[in-house]
């Protein structure tokens, strides 16, 4: 029947003809972030075949490199599109690379905030009761300390307990355990909230009546109708974590210089800045920049897209 | 004279999917003294035709034709800052719910004062002195008094007084009233539109009173104009449209209307606005599945007993129980259902009905008291699995069909949780069978399946609800108010199709409402709640005949008289 066939649309149809999907081909600034992003995403993940060098291969590396200005400088190498640092790596690629640390850093992270705080919103809206005042009391209290300040406790606590010879190696784990850790309050309040909205609603108590069990509801009804706030913090979060990362890598703490992220980067190329060698820490500033901001105007467009009474 | 006219008025809403038109080429005049009602279903566009008269269409509505004549002056092409002008001064108007059209934050001296000098320039002594007689013209006790309080310290009804009064004080010569009375309680209803009618003929004010009640029509209005589409069907005296409607759209509309008198074998010519979508074939319920003799045992006596229950909510908690303050929403209700009976339970708001029904179906576990159902104790019942098999035998049917189903579900899914979840079928082909069968015979053809919630209107949803409630094969439905949040001419369709499944499937049925004439529409049996309490139990049309109760009697005065509607095509049902 030509009926069902106009009825029956695939995800991507529907997605297509969605009004969110509207609102995005109707905003520039969400179409440019976006593009900014999925192309650094794409450059970070593939950098180990577009980078011009290696960064990490020692044997690559001349010392006779170092400190080399920007390609289009008189005295710079065409090699080196975007300079060298101290030791003679390219920036290009060290930026590359290092993107790549502090995007798995921030969308991990990312994950873990959203699953822990998921669950612990889901839970505590849905149980109330003593179980919800607990639950929202520790986030209180988290709450009052600035995310930065956990995530540094942590890591701190960290390096005491954990053998020096393993901390290379699981250093990036607990730092994707601490800024997440750090984040989750915001995720499971969002989803208290609106778990507690929609557990009023008459299709919850339908599903009861059918006998459907708490986990099942959860899952099945409440989860995917909470979901929208939950994608909009995430994507502001994500600009959070990046920055988060990359500020307890500037201070020395986050990840091994071994494994640089572009907080590491700009640590380094500080401690040059004053002697001219500008590029070392300008140019894994700017790319900071452009991608946190990017993502986080994505995030605005998503909030003002998603929200019904600024449409 | 002409007091108000409006003229081949056009108004469109472009939007993203094209442009809808909402008003289309209606013509309307109110005279002074006159009380012209705008009646139709939601959609119809009533609403939009006082707020472009007023000069308040909401973006992105525009007037594409026609013209709106205030005393021969025309003032839709007025400048904003004239129609400000017009607004209050020369039109008052009366929005629908008092609870928000009063600012919580000022006295209501100050809002009456305010706009009494703003539009006549009394000076605020005299403006004073008229605010407190505008108040004591609308019926509020001592005015001079009372005009020092906030609006949250008068009731809903003194609160529609007060937005009377405001809509008043600048002497307008045309009110526009849009569902005024529907926010209040039918009791103070009444009261709201005799102050109206009788303002309105002292004052010789024309009145343009948008509603969708034809009780509120019957009750107050001297001409009526009924709209359909953003059309004007059909337009004269109230006496001419209720009692001998010439136009089949008015005509199926008033044959919706649940009459309190008399009881119906079903609502006649209801398919007029919602195509009730024909059932592609009749199931043969000998042999289907939906038919199929249910694996539980006949039964003697009554399906459900409810012995003494008590329902105790908390209402200030405290860590100590004798801190604790509770009150009874259910307090020591018993009563039978005989099976293949429907009992009905009404009561206002806040009267326990709705928490006797989650209690049955074991929602709220009951403070005190017992839920027999097939001659076992559901109270008592400890394990989830246990249950269940209960759980199948009972199903409930929300009012609200815009929050009882989940969104992001197909309607396949949503009809086919409970047949999944209780194992009732085979394979997945038998579920899609039985799912489209079910959806079929609510009357939504096997398509619906495929699609979402969100494409449906609020009477299809409300099917595809009884579809769901439906797919376990119960014996006992409980509907808490089904059609409450529905319009008349598809609470008519969905009572048709809820009377004759009852019929076909033996169903025994627990139906709550507020709506007494509906009650009298569906219900053997009937019990009356207030307060928690049942304050009396007969059958129907000995309750509406000759009630014992006084609360009872109460609320039968209540009701409003439709006496004079229409009674063509109507099947009475022989007592």
């Amino acid at each position: 029947m030509a009926d069902t066939q106009t009825i029956e649309k695939t995800r991507l149809q529907r997605f297509f003809g969605s009004d969110i999907w509207y609102s995005f081909t109707r905003h520039p600034v969400a179409i440019v972030s976006a593009i900014v992003t999925v192309v650094m995403i794409l450059a970070a993940i593939f950098a180990p075949y577009i980078a011009p060098h290696n960064p990490f291969n020692l044997a690559s590396i001349d010392l006779m490199d170092a400190s080399l200005p920007p390609a289009w400088y008189y005295d710079g190498d065409p090699k080196f599109l975007l300079g060298t640092d101290d030791q003679g790596r390219d920036i290009l690629s060290t930026i590359l690379f290092g993107a790549r640390i502090s995007l798995l850093v921030g969308f991990s992270s990312v994950i873990f905030s959203m699953v822990v705080g998921i669950a612990l919103g889901l839970i505590s809206g849905y149980v109330g009761g003593r179980t919800d005042a607990i639950i929202m009391r520790i986030a209180d209290v988290q709450l009052s300390f600035p995310a930065i300040l956990i995530a540094l406790l942590i890591d701190g606590v960290a390096r005491g307990i954990i053998p020096k010879e393993l901390h290379a190696d699981i250093s990036i784990y607990v730092l994707i355990f601490a800024i997440g850790i750090s984040g989750w309050v915001q995720y499971a309040r969002t989803v208290r909230g609106s778990t507690l909205v929609e557990k009023s609603k008459e299709y919850v108590q339908a599903a009861r009546v059918i006998g459907i069990r708490p986990f099942t509801i959860l899952r099945r009804h409440i989860l995917p109708n909470v979901m929208g706030p939950v994608m909009v913090i995430a994507t502001i979060h994500l600009a959070i974590a990046i920055i988060t990362e990359a500020t307890l890598s500037f201070l020395g703490v986050g990840v091994p210089p071994t494994t640089p992220s572009l907080g590491t980067l700009i640590r380094i190329g500080n401690e040059y800045l004053f002697s001219g060698d500008w590029w070392i820490t300008i140019f894994p500033g700017i790319t900071l920049v452009v991608l946190v901001l990017a993502v986080n105007l994505l995030g605005d467009w998503m909030r003002d897209a998603l929200n019904p009474k600024l449409r | 004279m002409d007091l108000l006219n409006i003229n081949h008025l056009r108004i469109e809403f472009p939007s993203r999917h094209g442009t809808v038109v909402a008003v289309d080429d209606v013509s309307l005049t109110v005279h002074p003294g006159e009380v012209l009602g705008v009646v139709g279903e939601s959609g119809a566009g009533k609403s939009t035709i006082g707020n472009a008269v007023i000069g308040l269409l909401e973006p992105p509505g525009e007037m594409t034709g026609g013209h709106i004549l205030l005393k021969s002056q025309q003032i839709d092409t007025l400048n904003p800052e004239a129609k400000r002008k017009i607004r209050g001064r020369r039109i008052g108007m009366i929005f629908q719910d008092p609870l928000t059209s009063l600012d919580p934050l000022q006295t209501i001296e100050q809002q009456l004062v305010e706009t009494i000098d703003l539009h006549l320039k009394l000076g605020e002594k005299k403006s004073q002195e008229r605010a407190v007689d505008l108040l004591r013209q609308v019926g509020i006790p001592d005015p001079e008094n009372r005009i020092k309080n906030y609006p949250h310290q008068f009731s809903g009804g003194m609160r529609q007084r007060v937005v009377i009064a405001l809509a008043l004080c600048a002497e307008p010569e045309v009110i526009i009233a849009d569902e005024p009375t529907t926010a209040l309680d039918v009791s103070i209803q009444a009261q709201i539109l005799e102050l109206m009618r009788r303002l309105c003929k002292d004052k010789q004010v024309g009145m343009l009173i948008i509603t969708h009640d034809m009780g509120v029509i019957a009750d107050i209005t001297d001409r009526v104009a009924v709209m359909y589409h953003g059309k004007l069907v059909e337009e004269g005296t109230t006496e001419k449209i209720l009692g001998n409607p010439d136009h089949p759209y008015t005509q199926s509309l008033i044959s919706a209307v649940p009459r309190p008198d008399i009881r119906l074998r079903r609502f006649p010519m209801v398919n007029y606005i919602e195509e009730e979508g024909e059932r592609a074939k009749n199931i043969d319920l000998s042999t289907h599945w939906l038919g199929r003799v249910r694996d539980y045992e006949a039964l003697e006596g009554p399906l459900l007993s409810l012995k003494n229950l008590v329902m105790t909510f908390v209402t200030k908690p405290a860590l100590l129980k004798r801190n604790r303050m509770t009150f009874n929403a259910v307090d020591d209700v018993s009563f039978d259902i005989g099976q293949g009976e429907v009992f009905g339970l009404v009561g206002e708001s806040g009267s326990g009905k709705s928490t006797v029904a989650r209690m049955v179906c074991s929602l709220y576990k009951p403070a005190a008291g017992a839920v027999n159902f097939a001659g076992t104790d559901l109270t008592r019942i400890k394990s989830e699995n246990e249950r269940d098999f209960f759980r199948r035998q009972m199903q409930m049917i929300f009012q609200d069909p815009f929050s009882s189903l989940n969104g992001r579900m197909r309607v396949l899914d949503i009809v086919a949780e409970p047949i999944r979840f209780h194992k009732l079928a085979s394979s997945s082909r038998e579920v899609e069978q039985i799912v489209m069968d079910l959806l079929d015979h609510v009357g939504l053809g096997a398509q619906a399946a495929l699609r979402f919630p969100h494409e449906f209107s609020g009477g299809q949803r409300q099917r595809i609800s009884i579809a769901r409630a439906l797919a376990t094969r119960p014996r006992f439905l409980i509907c808490d108010e089904p059609t409450s949040a529905l319009d008349v001419s598809i609470q008519a369709q969905i009572l048709n199709l809820l009377k004759d499944l009852q019929e076909e499937l033996g169903l025994t049925m627990l139906f709550i409402s507020h709506d007494l004439p509906v009650i009298r529409q569906m219900c053997d049996r009937v019990g009356v709640m207030k307060t928690g309490k049942l304050v009396e139990v007969s059958a129907t049309e000995d309750l509406f005949e000759n009630p014992t109760a006084a609360y009872t009697r109460e609320l039968l005065d209540l009701m409003p008289r439709l006496d004079q509607l229409s009674h063509k095509g109507l099947e009475v049902e022989a007592g």
